[in-house]
């Protein structure tokens, strides 16, 4: 079955709606969310009423620090993320804020696993920034491949029996197999704010029979999205760094 | 771990197992058949029991990675792969015949043989780069050739594909390969650089032509440190009859920083197929190695060796192409070889490795007898050579990126494309000729070229007539 995976949506609907397009271009069967549906971008509400009818559908999402966010004043943020979520739970309404609280930490799906940050402790929203973070989190679970978000860059890490790690920065469009002997974590960039220096969306797809992944990019209308930001009038950072993927 | 499965007669995945016919440190080989395969079958078997070194894990997985990505008739084609959760494996063609290390005890090679063999390899290496993947681990072991004629490169356990993560990147705390083979920057854990390869090349090109290997055979890192900072023989001191063009193009594959070397295989390729071209430097008149003083300079300056940017091998070969520009001398308009020098000049511009043949088809007659001396007696051959070479003058290249050719055919569209193929040629350049009476009676050579080469061909029209008519100077691609 091909997975299609998509992580930091942060409400850009012209990102989503991109990413999806090509992924079903592309054959995906099954989606995978991997959490912040919403924060920084101006469309939460239609991201979230899509999120929660591909889950009524059978695809499979978990929560991010922006989700929970929006229903808890404790989660620390900056300044320009403060505002946006601020303005986000304004905008929802009670069933899609209740959609985004009960959305589970973390999903095991055979040998896979899903979650927003890393595996060792979901509920601190660590980065996974270096092979050292890469091996905690392989460390704290069995699965083959852990699939995970939240630093914006996608990267590619593995580690053998003997715990060694390798990290890669994968190429776009290059199916990569995820080798049965060792442990993998796929680092997803982001769909709605890319940081990696190219503004177009970021998402991968996983063929679960050869086990390959192919991490793909959707350009979309990056001026629409960032005009939606400005005439909310949202911080204008979150418009201009879309054009920029930073 | 699961217990190999691997015995005669015995079925994996389709495959009926014979007979073994190597055992290796790492794998062992079996010969293999399979009913909807007809072509002769090898199957790599990884060694995975207890005890066994985990390199030949990490290094198998490579092989795993590598092998199915790679196409062409320089590396063996590769039908299918196994995993670890149940039987490891590799299925690849069997190539008749047996690598280069039984040529061992014949060395050293006469040096034309020599120079063709190596010759083959460049071409298979430039063909595995293109493909992104390094392959480091070249030695005579890991070279076959094909019964039509073609370099085989096999065993991928220590390659880098530029596309894929590098299982072996933090795996060993020691540089891993064949120590005499290794250059230099391997040891200080470059894995991205593909001159690394053309230095292997060198290290074979020297022991088959002298007998003897250039920083001999030691394994300690100790012993294989020594080539940071210490030059080797020059093969001229160990053989007085070597070709100093020879030389040039080992001791030059030999550099110790990679951005002496050739730029790309493909280069070297071409210096061995024109021996007489490749230029030569002070590398091809010395005749011992560098003073002690020099030596030992380096051996203490390596801290402030440059800091390395992160190579990337599609651009680094993309940077480096040959180009070639067919010239026509005798009855070329001097507006369109004018317009010709114009194009090249802003090609080579943006590409400071790049290296450029001028060529020229010597036309000759279908059924008449044709005199290698015109009507004045002079030799229309290195006539032309002169004219091209003129032509090049105001480019100001050096004299190692610059090669002249005259070409004799009867058909001038099939032997610039026969050259561009057998050089590599990645953008021919060529002038159309508008409104001639023979292009109306014989048909456009650049037509042709621009439909059937398999580079990038540019064809360019003099300024006059590109603003006659829209579309002029159109870059076929």
């Amino acid at each position: 079955m091909l997975l299609a995976v998509f992580s930091d949506i942060h409400g850009n609907r012209q990102a989503f709606e991109a990413c999806l397009k090509l992924a079903r271009a592309k054959g995906a069967e099954r989606f995978i969310l991997l959490g912040d549906f919403v924060g920084y971008g101006a469309d939460p509400e239609w991201v979230v009423d899509t999120a929660m009818e591909l889950v009524a559908q059978g695809a499979v999402a978990v929560r991010g620090n922006h989700d929970e966010a929006v229903n808890s004043t404790t989660e620390s943020m900056n300044n320009e993320a403060q505002i946006a979520i601020e303005w986000t739970r304004g905008r929802l309404d009670a069933a899609q804020r209740r959609f985004l609280a009960e959305l589970p930490m973390r999903v095991e799906d055979t040998d896979r696993l899903f979650v927003h940050s890393e595996a060792s402790s979901p509920q601190r929203w660590t980065y996974v920034r270096s092979t050292t973070d890469a091996a905690k989190s392989l460390i704290s679970t069995p699965a083959h491949v852990t699939f995970c978000g939240h630093i914006h860059r996608p990267a590619l890490y593995s580690m053998s029996v003997t715990a060694k790690m390798t990290s890669f920065v994968p190429k776009t469009d290059v199916p990569v197999q995820l080798l049965r002997g060792r442990q993998w974590l796929a680092v997803l960039g982001s769909v709605g704010q890319p940081r990696d220096g190219d503004p177009s969306a970021a998402f991968a797809l996983f063929d679960t029979v050869s086990c390959q992944i192919t991490y793909c990019r959707a350009p979309y209308d990056v001026a629409a999205a960032a005009g939606r930001i400005r005439e909310n009038g949202l911080p204008p950072w979150l418009a201009d760094r879309l054009s920029q993927g930073r | 771990m699961p217990k190999p499965l691997v015995k005669s007669g015995a079925e994996i995945d389709g495959y009926t197992i014979g007979e073994c016919v190597h055992a290796g440190g790492m794998a062992t080989l079996w010969t293999v058949t399979h009913p909807g395969i007809d072509v002769p079958l090898l199957m790599k078997i990884p060694r995975v029991s207890e005890g066994e070194d985990p390199a030949a894990i990490v290094s198998f997985e490579m092989e795993m990675m590598i092998l199915p990505r790679l196409a062409g008739p320089h590396v063996p084609s590769c039908f299918g792969t196994g995993d670890f959760a149940h039987q490891a494996y590799v299925v690849i063609e069997r190539i008749v015949g047996t690598t280069l290390y039984k040529r061992l005890p014949d060395l050293p090679l006469p040096y034309e043989e020599a120079r063709q063999l190596v010759a083959g390899i460049a071409t298979a290496l430039a063909d595995l780069h293109r493909q992104n993947v390094i392959h480091h681990d070249i030695k005579p072991s890991s070279i076959m050739f094909r019964g039509s004629g073609e370099a085989v490169l096999i065993d991928y356990g220590l390659s880098h594909h530029n596309h894929l993560p590098d299982l072996l990147q933090e795996e060993f705390r020691l540089p891993y390969g064949t120590a005499p083979y290794m250059a230099p920057e391997r040891l200080l854990g470059v894995r991205d650089d593909p001159r690394s390869d053309l230095f292997s090349l060198g290290v074979l090109l020297y022991f088959f032509t002298t007998g003897e290997r250039p920083f001999g055979e030691g394994e300690t890192l100790r012993a294989m440190r020594r080539r940071l900072w210490r030059d080797p023989h020059p093969p001229r001191k160990l053989r007085a009859d070597y070709p100093p063009w020879l030389q040039e193009v080992v001791l030059r594959c030999l550099e110790i920083e990679p951005v002496w070397r050739y730029p790309t295989a493909s280069q070297l390729a071409f210096d061995l197929a024109h021996p007489d071209q490749v230029r030569l430097t002070t590398r091809s008149e010395r005749m011992k190695r560098d003073p002690l003083s020099v030596a030992w300079r380096r051996r203490f300056n390596q801290g402030v060796m440059q800091p390395r940017a992160k190579a990337d091998v599609a651009a680094q070969i993309a940077s480096s192409p040959i180009l070639a520009v067919a010239l026509d001398t005798e009855e070329g308009a001097p507006e369109l070889n004018e317009a010709l020098r114009v194009t090249t000049e802003r090609i080579l511009a943006t590409l400071p490795s790049a290296r450029l043949a001028c060529v020229n088809v010597l036309k000759l007659n279908r059924i008449a007898i044709d005199k290698t001396l015109d009507e004045q007696g002079s030799n229309k051959h290195v006539d032309r050579l002169v004219a091209l070479r003129h032509w090049a003058t105001p480019l100001k290249l050096d004299e190692s990126r610059l090669t002249a050719h005259v070409l004799e055919a009867v058909d001038p569209a099939a032997a610039l494309l026969e050259f561009a193929e057998m050089n590599s040629v990645d953008h021919l350049i060529i002038g159309a000729r508008q409104g001639s009476f023979r292009r109306t009676l014989l048909g456009s050579v650049s037509s042709k070229v621009a439909s059937e080469a398999a580079c990038t061909v540019t064809v360019v029209r003099p300024p006059r007539m590109a603003t006659a008519k829209p579309g002029a100077g159109v870059v076929w691609g």
